[in-house]
């Protein structure tokens, strides 16, 4: 059963609220009693439970050889879960901030995934790497990437973000449970969004459809689906019924959903942090023109951050997608009868 | 001064048996009392009364700097704020012992070094103002924009000082780095180069015993920080990072030699942060508050103060002259901090190429567009 945003109760849903954050708590929890050869590990996220109290209480609850604090060292983390995994067990590591994978970039795209490959499939690495994403939160320079193109052009790893609470939950539960590597990208602007949890979900790889509507689809994830939800709402206003598909997986994609809604409407926008230029947004836009060219009205749009690097605080508002761009988009899409 | 494995003109290899390399105790000459330890008083014609007095009053005016910054993070005025409270040996003995044609790679906790230089207050804490990247010239100011990737300036520093060695120039670089930071492959990629090159670098790690929660213990299981120099065949020291004399006696010193041809330093100052990691951080969760009462009776200036109070150079004029200058510029900040900044939405397009791109005029003309339509509805 899927989650939805507003909070509807669905089967086994606790009626307290919690956060985003405390969902991937929760995730992280249950696998740990699961199985233990879940283990977790990364930059304070022992004693101090993470610099957003992600991982709070899992050494207290769990020991210093389930949960434990690394040195500082990002390529260090990621080859030292490669090896583990090696030897049967399924690390879950804590990238920091979103820019600082990128030391651990060599593990990433030479090892982690394509050792599958290079082994014909004989060493598979079950490791979920947790990196927190995106901007919004007011962060100083290299704490407000969106790094998911990189992960994404990497064949091999599985590149997850949800935008749920319960998403949040199950997916990383599923993330876990996965025998290939899984690029859990978390959008830390949603960390402390609230809603109910529900502990069944969906297995990775199926977009959600967070809002139903005839004239033109959203397509985002992560931290844009809140975005595409409140751009939506807007343009009912102004006469758009709009449809918000939530991908909630980038690899693999879920072309069906994705599709299926295309076709419904006629119009799509795509919506995401990063970078426009050859980002993931161009990846989508050019499977929904493949897919829907004849049932498309008007050029697959993208409302995107600016083809810069992530801008300071004080421009930030600027950079990313807003309400206004998006509807801006969507007017744009060649309404005849407007 | 107790130099680990410096290489040996005469070629006897390393001046000091193995056990004295690898002894760990800092080099001192003010104890944390404030008198004269061992090291000094054989070597007391060299205190020059004048540099005293300049570090000290550089040491009051850098505290009064990180006290406004904190409270201005409190009032909203800035985003974020790394204090460097407690650590002004290093932050300011380390800076003064450099001269101005020497480069500088810090990172986001060496605000007061970068004051110290001379660099602007607020064009320092642009950065953590949240207004730009880097709020000053590095070029004019020969200091690098502060680096918030850790130990990646390292190498950065590597190369000015190879590129200097090359030019014939006498300009040594100094990089600052935590001793979290000396986990990180790019540190030891950075060390190495130097090395091997002998290039005129000094890698001063101030080690304050945490990387935001880790204690120094998870980051390494060396005896000493320092010894890390061995492994590369580079000069190594260990200084107490609260005195301020020893601070810049070492780095002073590893500049000549890195002058006089003879290579890099890694400096290692045994210090410790009084304040959180930064406003967003919760000390209390890892460490006691007996530990950080511990370190307090060891406060660097408060150090160097009782020295100076006792030898009688510090009369009420100097003392008077430095507290107006510290609270001068305490107001300065309150003043220009307390306005809001002027951003340029420009910028984010202006600087991304030399020339930019057809795409990026493009996307720089629709954000304009869009605002004239903002302003225009009076939003
Ligand atoms: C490559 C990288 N990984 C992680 C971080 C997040 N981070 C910022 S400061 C910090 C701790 C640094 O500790 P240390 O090097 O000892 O310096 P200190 O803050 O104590 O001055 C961490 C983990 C980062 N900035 N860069």
């Amino acid at each position: 059963m899927t989650a939805t945003l507003d909070g509807a109760k669905t089967q086994g849903a606790e009626v307290r609220e919690i956060s985003l954050a405390q969902a991937v708590n929760r995730a992280l929890r249950d696998a740990m009693t699961a199985d233990e050869k879940v283990v977790v590990f990364g930059e304070d996220v022992g004693v101090l439970g993470g610099v957003f109290r992600v991982t709070d209480g899992l050494t207290r609850d769990f020991g210093e050889n389930r949960c434990f604090d690394t040195p500082l060292a990002e390529a260090g983390i990621m080859g030292t879960a490669i090896g583990m995994a090696m030897y049967g067990f399924r690390p879950v590591v804590e990238m920091q901030f979103d820019a600082f994978s990128y030391p651990a970039f060599e593990q990433i795209a030479s090892h982690l995934a394509k050792m599958r490959n290079r082994t014909r499939g004989r060493l598979p690495l079950p490791v979920v790497v947790r990196v927190p994403y995106g901007g919004g939160i007011g962060g100083v320079e290299h704490h407000s990437d969106s790094s998911e193109g990189y992960f994404v052009s990497t064949p091999g790893l599985h590149v997850v973000t949800p935008a749920t609470v319960s998403d949040a939950y199950t997916l990383l539960r599923a993330a876990i449970e996965s025998d290939d590597p899984v690029i859990f990208m978390e959008p830390k602007r949603l960390y402390w969004s609230k809603d109910q949890l529900t502990t069944s979900g969906p297995e990775i790889g199926k977009a959600a459809v967070r809002r139903q509507g005839t004239d033109a689809t959203l397509i985002a994830y992560g931290p844009t689906v809140q975005t595409a939800l409140e751009a939506a709402e807007a343009g009912a206003a102004e006469g758009y019924d709009l449809e918000v598909v939530d991908l909630r997986s980038l690899v693999p994609f879920d072309d069906e959903t994705v599709t299926a809604s295309v076709r419904k409407t006629g119009r799509a926008v795509v919506i995401h942090e990063a970078v426009g230029f050859g980002g993931t947004g161009a990846e989508i836009a050019a499977r929904v023109s493949e897919r829907c060219f004849h049932w498309l009205e008007a050029p697959v749009r993208r409302v995107t951050g600016f083809d810069i690097p992530y801008p300071p605080p004080k421009l930030e508002r600027h950079h990313l997608p807003s309400v206004d761009r998006i509807l801006d988009a969507v007017a744009s899409l060649q309404w005849e009868d407007r | 001064m107790t130099v680990l494995a410096t290489p040996d003109k005469t070629g006897s290899g390393f001046p000091l048996g193995f056990d004295a390399i690898l002894d760990p105790s800092p080099l001192q000459y003010l104890d944390e009392h404030g008198a004269l330890s061992g090291a000094l008083r054989d070597d007391a014609p060299e205190l020059d009364p004048k540099e005293l007095l300049a570090t000290w009053r550089a040491m009051v005016i850098g505290r009064r700097f990180d006290v406004q910054a904190t409270t201005m993070v409190r009032q909203g005025r800035l985003a974020v704020y790394p204090s460097s409270f407690g650590q002004e040996a290093c932050e300011i003995g380390a800076i003064l012992a450099l001269r101005p044609t020497d480069w500088f790679f810090p990172t986001y906790r060496d605000c007061v070094s970068m004051v110290t230089r001379g660099i602007d207050p607020v064009e320092t804490l642009t950065l953590l103002r949240g207004d730009w990247h880097c709020g000053y010239d590095p070029q004019h100011w020969r200091t690098a924009p502060q680096c918030t990737p850790l130990a990646t300036q390292a190498p950065h520093a590597t190369g000015v000082a190879l590129a200097a060695k090359l030019a014939g120039d006498a300009t040594v670089a100094l990089a600052f780095c935590g001793d979290g930071g000396t986990s990180e492959g790019d540190f030891h990629e950075a060390l190495n180069f130097a090395a091997v090159y002998q290039a005129p670098a000094i890698f001063f790690v101030q080690n304050n015993q945490y990387a935001i929660s880790v204690p120094l213990a998870k980051q390494t299981h060396a005896a000493a920080l320092a010894h890390k120099a061995v492994g590369y065949g580079m000069a190594g020291v260990r200084v107490d990072g609260n005195d301020v004399i020893a601070v810049r006696r070492a780095v002073s010193e590893a500049a000549e030699r890195a002058r006089a041809g003879q290579g890099p330093t890694l400096i290692e100052a045994v210090t410790y942060r009084m304040q959180a990691h930064t406003n967003a951080d919760d000390a209390t969760r890892y460490r006691d508050e007996s530990e950080v009462e511990y370190w307090k009776a060891r406060d660097p200036l408060a150090r160097l103060e009782t020295y100076l109070k006792a030898s009688g150079l510090l009369t009420e004029d100097v003392v008077a002259e430095a507290n107006q200058a510290a609270e001068e510029l305490a107001a300065d900040m309150r003043t220009r901090l307390g306005e809001e900044p002027e951003v340029d939405h420009r910028d984010m397009f202006a600087h991304v190429y030399a020339e930019p791109t057809p795409q990026l005029l493009e996307q720089a003309a629709a954000l304009q567009a869009e605002i004239d339509a903002e302003s225009e509805a009076g939003r």
